[in-house]
Order: structure tokens, then sequence, then C-alpha cells
């Protein structure tokens, strides 16, 4: 441990390596953690699924951005009713429709996820997130986290568990005698992540819907009583937050790595993300999520990355136990 | 028949029923063992989540703690716990029976008393929590214990243990975990039902009912809270270091800390079964292995997504569980007398005192 | 107290009816003409890349030992069938199916689960129940040391995975004027029992030619990024950098080692094939050193699927998106054949008779020779090394196998 950290002070360039990487990812992670302090802050939903959405974005830009056989037809139907063989039945595959999907580049795999992810996430509200609002809000985490167990063995089922990457294409950039290296995916990536940001951002200020939002956060009732259809609003919040998963998915496929199981580590960060920040502070957000992202970097360096999982989650006791501390002297329940 | 003696007679029917299982299933003794294991976390969770509105999503720690304590001990007795979980198998052990014994029966001793110690520290970090924080921080504390037992190379790290072989047939060594599974199980729901049959019951009712009130009302919520997680730590503990040992090989992310299997499942078992009562998590337990069981032979590749349904139809629909809704649908069945129109005043009046209803402890 | 007696019958009698329910038929070990062998492998979870690699390879196994005519035993023909079972990559799943298998299914005659810590889980259990286990997928030392008597494993052991490229580096560097301690090695292992076996290995390796160590690092399993490791990689510049960590590892480590420029000379990863990286990262993978239990380009060949490259290609027809057969199914392949084998020369379905048969084994597949020591690895196959040269897996080590020169340098 020592020596890493005295190789940092040797080689100060590694820093910026290292500071580079980690606002490159923890930009991602902010995409993802605004989405959950969102649906969290208006509706009071804790989305355990919030990496899976996240992987389900970077699933489908993957997908884009390969070749594929497109069959539609009857599959091959070969099923034991339970154990009872008398109740064999098999048939024959009938294609209806068969033709070559072209790749398309993940970058335009992009927007595609985001309006899949937004119809999905209004889907999800409109079948199980609508009936646990409102209920204790311990009903949300684990409906949710139902959800995630769905749709990570789904996306398994689909496309298999082996993990896989969107190739950008795109060059490396050197400086500092390669010691430094940016891929250039990286990069766009995160002007992108900063765009979409922007979007939401101003959308929420200045339109009609935005204002909606913000009006039935600070209290349903009286927004209801003001003729907002906060059903509507409800449907509309959660679906933009699936479609900002869908988004920081289709990044993290681009400049990481995805499988189906890797939902969780997503979802953990967001929480850590969001608790460190507090809700509906957007700076906030921001701050943490670049720092999540630098902290992972900087603590593989310094601990090796048998640690860096930890400090994802050590940092989330870490930062739940400080602001316990710091709040305990005007104490007072939390809903 | 009075209530009471019915009430006898049925814990001997089912006193009976679980020696027996083992001999009549033979075949299925490691599957009913595993059961029993699922009604101790489904029983202990409830004591926190159910009974004090403090719904931890971290209980599954003391598992995993209690299983690496005992085998610590289990080995540390003999041999050199580094040499021994090196991860090449650098020495080749044996243990005599005696010594096998003697180190199962202490690591178990030592498990739950580790376990205790760990959830008296551990409680004056999470009970500040409180609602969603408060699952968040317990299912951190968790994770970062699995991450951390992982990079523990004294223990073996990711590598984890083989655990001491049990001297015996197989069949006496399925035997004698079904036993220790059972007796855990049984020793944990007797020790409950007493433990809330008293005062402590009504305390920890009026902390999930209101904790601000609680205190005002001179309930020392910090001390109950202890106890109670302690109580959980106590028989998981306990639990882990008989698992581990009937499953034989433990590591820190799937088999001790599995925060996101068995760690989920205690309380969806508990909500299955009815939260916040004495059987509703019983009934739970038995009735999620049973699926699961069912799903995981018959459903092969899809028993996940089936599990991850059932979560969620429950969760959204099913909110008070299988006791809960039987209640309601057949209330006789409980000792409960329906009287359809005096059912508004008995609402209002003192006598439900002594009927219990959705959400409150059967005693 | 409010349960009343019928409530509490009725619950009893659930119970006993969903265990009814969960036990459904109770195969036997041979039915009629089907010689019933089971196996717990890891269809989901973290492993299941490679577990379904070695479910296609053992189902191929079944089909051609099949169609040659089955097993002769007693002068009958037997068909072979495989039960499945998923063990999600969790060694906790797979001790409860291990005993699911032997005392429910009745199978006394099992292939071994994907990984060396399920394999772990599972040895002590056939052990105790006496049922014989041939496995192709678990190479931990550790399994070999306890004594186990029912195990019997096709595959070398995991300490060689590793080691001939560190023999590689050594000579390249004597060949360079240098010496051999001289060589700095970094190291990324998965922190599970397989790759810290292979780990250990190394570290034994590292210290018979006096080489050092400058980066140990252990990948946690939910890896998705390792551009922290590979930084120290940058500011070290070791000379050879070893990675392990299954499928997925390659994988992650393949695409940051392009986009970080990472210029090693030497790097060598375990999982190359499985985790298809020549498809997925093209020319950035040349040079590329990985081991390999098997190779199709080696002239090993045995009765049932002729030579190594009949067997390649008849893999490549058989299951599509292979572009390279991964040894993990060959060898799988490879363990169904020497069940065939022990059943023929045992001409028995005794555990015993099996067991003494199994160890007696000394055949030649198109896996190569095999043949069990006494704690039961595979001792008459060694592993080879290759290396990716413009897309193509030549083997470049040892130097009785070799086909081809290594480049060094990588480029």
């Amino acid at each position: 441990m020592m020596d890493n950290l005295s190789l940092l002070v040797q080689v100060p360039v590694l820093n910026i390596q290292l500071l580079l990487d980690g606002i490159f990812v923890g930009s991602i992670f902010a995409l993802a953690a605004y989405g959950l302090a969102l649906v969290w802050g208006v509706m009071n939903v804790k989305n355990l699924a919030q990496g899976d959405f996240v992987i389900m974005g970077g699933y489908i830009a993957w997908w884009l951005s390969i070749d594929v056989n497109i069959w539609i037809g009857m599959p091959a139907f070969n099923f034991d009713f339970l154990w009872i063989s008398a109740l064999h039945i098999s048939t024959t595959a009938i294609p209806f429709l068969e033709f070559m999907k072209p790749a398309i580049h993940p970058i335009f795999g992009l927007p595609v996820a985001v309006v899949v992810m937004f119809g999905f996430g209004w889907f999800i509200y409109i079948t199980i997130i609508s009936r646990v609002i409102g209920k204790d809000m311990f009903t949300s985490l684990l409906a949710t986290f139902g959800l995630a167990l769905v749709i990570s063995q789904l996306l398994n089922l689909a496309f298999g568990p082996e993990v896989q990457v969107a190739e950008s294409g795109f060059e490396v950039n050197s400086f500092f005698d390669g010691m430094v290296t940016v891929a250039n995916i990286r990069f766009i990536s995160l002007i992108l992540a900063g765009l979409l940001a922007a979007m939401v951002i101003t959308f929420m200020k200045f339109s009609r819907m935005g204002q909606a939002i913000r009006a039935t956060a600070q209290d349903p009732r009286a927004a209801k009583v003001m003729g907002i259809d906060t059903e509507r609003i409800y449907a509309f919040t959660f679906a933009l937050n699936a479609a900002i998963c869908g988004a920081a998915g289709a990044l993290i496929s681009m400049i990481w790595v995805i499988q189906p199981f890797f939902g969780i580590a997503h979802s953990i960060r967001s929480f850590v993300i969001v608790t460190a920040a507090g809700l509906g502070n957007l700076p906030g957000v921001i701050i943490a999520g670049l720092g999540l992202g630098v902290a992972e970097l900087y603590s593989g360096f310094v601990f090796g990355a048998e640690l860096q999982q930890f400090t994802v989650v050590g940092l989330l006791v870490a930062i739940l136990v400080w602001r316990q501390i710091q709040q305990s002297r005007h104490r007072q329940p939390v809903q | 028949m009075t209530f009471k003696q019915k009430q006898l007679a049925l814990y001997g029917i089912l006193a009976v029923a679980g020696i027996a299982a083992p001999f009549v299933f033979p075949a299925y003794t490691f599957q009913i063992t595993v059961m029993w294991v699922m009604i101790l976390f489904a029983v202990t969770w409830d004591i926190m989540g159910g009974q004090m509105g403090y719904n931890s999503l971290g209980n599954i720690f003391f598992f995993g703690a209690g299983m690496y304590t005992c085998a610590i001990v289990q080995i540390g007795l003999y041999y050199d716990v580094a040499q021994y979980t090196a991860s090449y198998g650098a020495i080749k052990v044996d243990f005599t029976p005696e010594q096998y014994f003697t180190g199962l029966v202490l690591g178990i001793i030592a498990a739950a008393l580790v376990c205790v110690v760990f959830a008296v520290i551990l409680a004056h970090v999470v009970f500040g929590l409180r609602g969603p924080y408060f699952a968040i921080g317990t299912l951190g504390v968790t994770l970062s214990a699995g991450e951390l037992t992982g990079a523990w190379e004294y223990v073996g790290g990711g590598g984890g243990i083989a655990l001491p072989v049990f001297p015996g047939e197989p069949d006496d060594r399925a035997l004698m975990f079904y036993f220790m599974g059972f007796g855990l199980a049984v020793a944990t729901f007797l020790f409950v039902k007493w433990m809330f049959s008293g005062r402590f019951g009504l305390a920890a009712n009026a902390i999930r009912d209101d904790e601000e009130k609680a205190e005002g009302m001179g309930i020392r919520t910090m001390r109950v809270k202890t106890t109670g997680f302690a109580v959980a730590a106590f028989f998981l503990g306990m639990s882990g270091a008989v698992f581990g040992n009937m499953i034989g090989f433990i590591e820190p992310l799937e088999v001790a800390f599995p925060s996101v299997t068995f760690g989920i499942f205690m309380v969806i078992m508990c909500l299955l079964g009815g939260k916040g009562t004495l059987w509703g998590p019983v009934i739970g337990a038995t009735l999620f292995h049973a699926f699961k069981e069912v799903t995981w032979t018959y459903m092969l590749g899809w028993q996940w997504v089936m599990l991850g349904g059932l979560i969620i139809v429950l969760v959204v629909f099913f909110q008070q569980g299988v006791l809960g809704w039987m209640q309601e649908k057949w209330p006789e069945l409980f000792g409960i007398e329906v009287d359809e129109g005096a059912i508004a005043t008995a609402l209002a009046g003192p006598e439900i005192d002594e009927r219990p209803h959705r959400g409150e402890a059967a005693q | 107290m409010s349960i009343s007696t019928k409530f509490l019958r009725a619950l009893t009698f659930g119970v006993a009816a969903a265990g009814l329910l969960a036990a459904g038929p109770a195969s036997a070990k041979v039915e009629g003409d089907t010689i019933i062998l089971g196996s717990a492998i890891s269809f989901t979870g973290k492993y299941s890349t490679n577990g379904i690699h070695a479910k296609n390879g053992y189902n191929l196994g079944v089909k051609r030992v099949n169609e040659m005519g089955g097993v002769m035993v007693g002068g009958k023909a037997y068909k072979l069938k495989i039960i499945y079972y998923d063990d999600e990559s969790t060694p906790l799943r797979t001790a409860q199916l291990a005993e699911r298998l032997i005392k429910q299914d009745g199978i006394k005659f099992l292939l071994g689960p994907y990984s060396s810590a399920t394999t772990k889980a599972m040895a002590p259990i056939t052990e105790k129940y006496k049922i014989p286990m041939v496995e192709a997928e678990g190479a931990s030392r550790s399994l070999f040391t306890q004594g186990y008597k029912y195990l019997f494993c096709v595959i070398s052991t995991s300490e060689q995975y590793l080691a001939s490229s560190i023999a590689l580096a050594a000579e390249i560097a004597k060949k360079n004027g240098k010496k051999p301690s001289s060589v700095r090695v970094a190291m990324a292992f998965e922190n599970d029992p397989f790759s810290l076996d292979v780990r250990a290995g190394v570290m034994d390796d590292l210290k018979k030619f006096g080489m050092k160590a400058v980066i140990d690092d252990k990948l946690p399993r939910d890896l998705s990024d390792m551009s922290a490791t590979l930084t120290k990689v940058k500011a070290l510049k070791p000379d050879l950098l070893l990675i392990s960590g299954h499928s997925k590892g390659a994988v992650t480590a393949a695409r940051q080692i392009k986009e970080m420029k990472i210029k090693t000379p030497m790097i060598a990863m375990t999982h190359c094939e499985s985790a298809k990286i020549i498809k997925k990262f093209g020319d950035s993978t040349n040079g590329y050193l990985c081991p390999t239990q098997w190779a199709e380009t080696l002239n090993y060949s045995g009765a049932a699927f002729g030579t190594a490259g009949d067997y390649d290609k008849l893999f490549k027809a058989t299951y599509d998106g292979y572009k390279n057969v991964p040894y993990q199914a060959a060898q799988a392949s490879a363990a169904v054949l020497v069940w065939k084998d022990a059943f023929e020369r045992a001409q028995s379905f005794d555990t015993e008779k099996l067991r003494d048969a199994l160890a007696a084994t000394n055949m030649k597949t198109f896996y190569g020779g095999i043949k069990f020591s006494k704690a039961g690895n595979n001792i008459a196959k060694p592993m080879v090394l290759r290396q990716i040269q413009n897309g193509k897996l030549n083997v470049v080590a040892p130097s009785k196998w070799a086909s081809h020169k290594v480049d060094w340098p990588r480029k």
C-alpha cells in the first residue's frame, strides 16, 4: 500500500490518469443516480432495479451494435409439462420473417436505448410501481428487488451470461509519453453525459411537465387540487428515470463491460451517491457521482483491486454513519 | 379440549413430525434441514423487521460472521489457520472424531457469542438510521463484510475454506445436521415466543408503532432494540456455524454473506407468511422453500425469473401475507369468533386487545 | 396463541404434499437401456459462460457415444443420458445438488461441475457416498491433496496454467543477455479458488527463478473495470503481465489493455478462447499468450472423435457461434469418454468396480492421453501455451508441441 502511495508521489502524472478515468465513469454514475434521486424525491420510490435498468440500456446499445440475424416466427416447441410425459407437446419451427439486422454504431444506439427504456419504464410504472406508491417505504425496495431479479435473469436468458462490450472503434489519445491515455469514446461519453444532464435539467426547470413534476414532488395533494394529473406525472417521472438509466447503460457498454448480473453494483452506486448528496440536491449528485468514480479508482490503485468494490459499500456505510452523527443533535424521525 | 390443550397437542404433532421427517423421507433430509434453517432465518428477521418495524436487509451478516467464527475455531484449535486455508492446500489435514466434535461444539458456541458482540457494536452504528436508510445501511454493512472477508488472506480470502470432514457415515452426518438445524429452529421459535409474550413484546410493538412516543413513555428504546438485534444475532450465528459445516465448503460472497439471496429471502419469507406474527414467518419460510425447490427442479433456467415474479406479486398484491389473508378469510380458525353485527363495536371496544388482528403479534 | 388444531393439521399436510411434489420422479442409475449420469453445472451466475461450454461438451460426448452404438456392458448396448441441475455458480447450491443427485435421483455416476470452487464443494460429498465422479473443469491443486479416492480429473492442475509463460519469460530474458531474476512480473488474479490457486503456482515459479512480483492485485467478483490496476502497470513497466479471471476477467482486461495502450512486452491470460477476445477486440489482442488444456492443432487422436482437428470440426458444426472451440468443451467431452471406457472395462455398474476401473484408466483420446495419478489428476497430458498471432492461436510452447515461434515483444 505504501509502495502504491509513493508511486503516486513519484509519478504524479498518474494522478491525472486516475482522476480522468474516475471523472469519465463518475459522470455516468451521476447520471443514473440523478434518475434515482428523481423517483425517490418525486414519488418516494427507492428503486433497487436502477442498476438493472442501466444494464438493460447497455444491452440495447450492444445488441444494436452487432450483426444479428433476426428471426420472427413460431419457435420449435418441445416441452414436457412438469414431469407428466403424457403431456409432451412439440412442434416444429415456422418462420414468418427473417432478415439480417445491420450493425448500428453504439453512439446511435444510445437514443434508441433512451426511447425503448422510456417505454419500458412507463410499462413498469403501470404494472408494478403504481401499486406500491404510498405504501410503506419497504414495499418499493422489495418490489423493485424482485424486478431487478426478473430483469437480470431475462437478460441472461436472452443474451447469455457472457460479458459484452459495445466497441466504438474510436482512437485512443496518448499524453505525457503514453503515461496518460484517453480513449476518445470516454471523452465523448463524458460530453454526452453532460449534455443529457443539461437537457434533463432544462426540461425540469422550464417545461410545463417539468414544473408539474416539481410541484408534485413538493406536495402531491396540492398539485392534484391544482389540476395536475399526478398519476401521469408519476408515470412520466418513472419513465424518464428509466430513459436516463438507458442512456447511462449505453455509455457504460462503450467504456466498461456489461453482464446481466452487474446491475446490483450499479444500483448500490446510485444509492451511495444519492445518500451522500441528499434528495433534490442536483449539484450534490454530480459532485458525489464524480467523487465516487475517482474514489473507486484511487482505492483500486492504493489498496489493490480487491478492495475496489469494498470502497463503494464501505463509503455508503461511512456516509450514513457520518450523517447520523451530524444529525444526532436535532434528531427527528425520517418518515 | 381447551384452547391450551389443543395448543399443546399441536406442538406435539409438529415435534413428532419434525423428528420423524428424516426417517420417513430419508432422501430429503438435506432439503428439510435447509427448510429449518430458512424458518430460523424468517423467525429471527421478524424480531426486528416485523415486531419492531426495523426492516433490516443485513441480518445475513450474522450468519456469515458465525460461519467464519466457527470455522476459525474448529481449525485454529488444531492447525495454523493461515496454512490450512492457503489456496493450494499446503497441508493435508486429519481430524480425529474427538477433535472434530470438540471443534464443532466450541465453534458453535463461539459463533453465537461473537455474533452477540457484533450485534451490540453494530446496534450503535445502525440504529440511529431510520426508514430506508436503515435498510440500505444494514445492506451496506453486509456487503462490506463480504468484500472484506474476501480480502482477508488469513481465512483464505476469496478462495474459501474447506471445513473438517465429519468422521462417520454420510447418513449419520445428514441426521446430525438435521437435528442441529431442527433443534436450532425450535429453540429459536420457542425463545422468540417466550420473549414476545411479556413486557419485551409490548415494548417492541410500541417502538414499531411510534418510537418517539414509546421513548416518551419511558421505554428504553435503544436497550430493547439492541436486545432484539442480539437475540437475532445469537441464533443466526449458530445457524451459520451449522450451515457452514453442513455445506462443507465456505467462501465469503456466495456462501457466508449471500446478501442478495438468503439476505433478501428472509424478508420475503416473513412477508409471505405475514410479518409481525409468530407463525407467519414459519409458514412463509415453509411455503417459500417448497416453491423454490419445485421451481428449481421443474423450471430449470426460469427459476430466478419465477422467484422474482413471485416476490413482485407478493409485495404488490399480497402484503398481509398468508396468515393475514387466512385470518381475514377464516377468522374462526384462529380462535376469533366472528359476530358480524358486533365487528364495528368490537373495533372500537377494549375487547379487541384479546383478539389478534393483522399486523399484530399473535401471542 | 391463536392457531387451532385444524389449521396446523392442514399445514402439516401441506408441507408433506409440497415435499412429495418436490420429489417428482426418482430415476435409477440405469433405466432400461440407458445409463444415467448426473451433473450440477453453472447455467447462470458468474461461471455460466464456461458452464455452458462444458455442458455443450458433455452433450456432444454423449451424442457421439450414443451414435457409435453406446456403451457395451455385459453384451448389451446402453445409451448415455445426463441429468443436469443448475448450480448458479455457487458452491452453496452445488452441495445441495450433490445430495439431491445422489440421494433423490439415485445417480451413481457423476460428471463434475464447472470451476474449482464448486468442485471443492462437491468432492467431499461424493467421497462420503463413495460415488465416483469424473470432473473436467476443476483444476485447483487443493482438490488433489486431500486424498480423495472417488475423484478423477481429466485436466492438468492449475499451477501448470501459467508456468510455461514464466519459463518462456525466463528463456527470453536469457536470450537478451539478462538474468531471469531480473524479470518483473505484474499479476492480476480474480479472488476465487481457481485463480488464487493459479496464483499460488505462479508464486512458486517466481521463487524458483528469483523473479519479483511488482503488482499483485486480486480482482473482485463484480469486476467491470481494472483501469486502476492497469495504471499501475503503466507506471511500473513490468516485463510480464499475468491475468486470470475466467472469461469475464479476460474480456475486461483485453478491452482496457487496448484502451490504455499497455505496452508490456509479454501478456499472458487464461480463458482467451472461451472469452472470444479475438472476435471482440481483433488485432489489439495479437501477442497475448494463452495457456490451454487442449488445442485443435495438437496431434492427439482417439477412437471416438478421431483427431483433435476432427473434434474441432464436429463441435463447430454442432453448435453455432464458436470461432474457436474452448478447451472447456473438449475436456468435458473427454470426461464422457472416460466414463464409457470405464464402464466397458469394468463390465459392471458397481461403483467400487467402476472406481477401480477409472483408477486404471490409460487411454488415448482426441483430448490427449488420460491416465490418473493416485490423487486422481491426469498426468498423461501437458498444458500448452498458445499465442495470438495475426488473429490465430498458434502453439508456441512447450517446444515439443510448438508449431510457431513466439513473437517477442508483442506488437
